[in-house]
């Protein structure tokens, strides 16, 4: 006797859906804090009921076949969810697997006195969820690549703020390393904010930065001439006293740049090449 | 053959780029504004390049040239309006315009290269001075 997988497994698709939520429930990294038993419960039965409505005698053994196509939308759609709320890849494919377990287990209860049947249905039900659980895995991985993509981009506009300190005064603390990349955004950012609000005078605050190399003084140099391209002045502000070791020991020539060791000092220049006077307002004495 | 008009403002001639250079133009611009320093005795060349979009190396020293032809003329030059691309895209070149004074737009290029000539009047009437108490 030849069984009708799809119509054997139509015909039980509420026992699948109980056994495949009992399945998840019971598991052990079940994760309470991301996903509600309710959310479990419609994800599941929307899965099982597309599977079970695609799934024919024929195209059991085709797993790309255009059939599936419903079934594997809502499976990457499933991923991706899981992806962005923070399931751990194993936890998404136990997911998965949990309803290749939840069928074969079905399959084992309902061909019972036929072995070899019940073989070759174990096979293709195999295969099946195989692929979809490879598909599960793509969309799952391009989920969080694209949270790491969208952290990235984050990092870097957060790290490059241009701060209008005063009027005609920039100001742009850098923190951290500076690569070829985030230099090309710093200095996009400066110029196109000088652009903006015409200011004369820029102050490159690089306390923030824990080393400087060749490759970053370079950088700095190159920041510093592009800005006076532009018709502004840059100031180097916040040199530590071992950053100005090691750059007199690289060898490196800042001598045509205006160096300052603190953000107030390049403040106070700047005031000064801008005509500009902080004053102290004499406090007038009780009578 | 297209030309970048040259505009005398007192001391100053004063150069606005509207259209985007090509070499055989910026050549023609560099010499005729260098014949136009030396007829006027201008005391500074003011560039305008805020609708340059696009330079090469090509471009780049011949702004160059332009400046240190007019410094040996008894010209400051000064250029202003650079737009954020262009800055970098000669700092990237590795042309860092060393000889020439850059400002944010022609208002300000105007108050540098004026400061710069009355400092050069200044200096001068200083010197007659001292030649008049050596006399």
């Amino acid at each position: 006797m030849v069984y009708d997988i799809s119509k054997l497994l139509q015909k039980k698709k509420k026992s699948i859906i109980e056994l495949w939520i009992k399945n998840q429930l019971s598991e052990a990294g079940l994760r309470e804090d991301l996903i509600s038993n309710e959310e479990i419960r419609q994800q599941s039965e929307e899965l099982v009921d597309s599977l079970v409505n695609n799934l024919t005698q024929e195209n059991i053994t085709e797993v790309n076949s255009p059939d599936f196509d419903d079934v594997k939308d809502i499976l990457s759609g499933i991923s991706i969810t899981r992806a962005r709320q923070g399931f751990s890849p194993r936890e998404t494919g136990a997911f998965i697997f949990g309803l290749k377990n939840a069928l074969l287990e079905l399959l084992q209860q309902e061909i019972k006195d036929d072995k070899e049947s019940l073989y070759e249905a174990t096979i293709k039900i195999n295969r099946l969820l195989d692929s979809f659980s490879i598909v599960t895995f793509e969309t799952f991985i391009k989920g969080r690549e694209e949270v790491i993509i969208r952290q990235t981009d984050e990092i870097t506009e957060i790290s490059t703020p241009v701060i209008r300190v005063w009027d005609g005064i920039l100001a742009l603390p850098i923190i951290g390393t500076l690569d070829s990349a985030r230099t090309q955004v710093v200095m996009e950012n400066l110029l196109q904010e000088i652009v903006e609000t015409g200011s004369s005078i820029a102050i490159l605050d690089i306390s923030g930065v824990p080393a400087v190399d060749s490759l970053i003084a370079q950088h700095l140099i190159k920041t510093v001439s592009a800005t006076r391209l532009m018709g502004a002045e840059c100031i180097i502000s916040g040199i530590r006293p071992e950053i100005a070791q090691t750059i007199v020991h690289l060898g490196i020539d800042l001598s045509n740049i205006i160096t300052k060791s603190t953000l107030a000092s390049a403040l106070k220049f700047s005031f000064q090449s801008l005509k500009l006077e902080v004053k102290r307002i004499p406090v007038k004495t009780a009578q | 053959m297209e030309r970048i008009p040259i505009l005398k403002m007192g001391q100053v001639l004063l150069v606005t780029i509207q259209i985007d250079l090509y070499d055989r133009l910026a050549l023609s611009l560099e010499s005729d504004l260098v014949q136009m320093v030396k007829k006027t005795s201008a005391k500074g060349v003011l560039i305008d390049i805020s609708a340059v979009s696009i330079v090469d190396s090509f471009l780049g020293r011949i702004f160059g040239n332009i400046a240190s032809m007019c410094k040996i003329l008894d010209a400051e030059t000064v250029v202003v309006g650079m737009q954020p691309a262009v800055a970098i895209t000669l700092i990237e070149l590795g042309l860092p315009l060393t000889g020439v004074h850059t400002a944010l737009d022609v208002e300000k290029g105007m108050i540098l290269l004026n400061s710069n000539i009355e400092t050069d009047v200044d200096t001068t009437d200083d010197l007659n001075e001292d030649d008049n108490y050596a006399f």
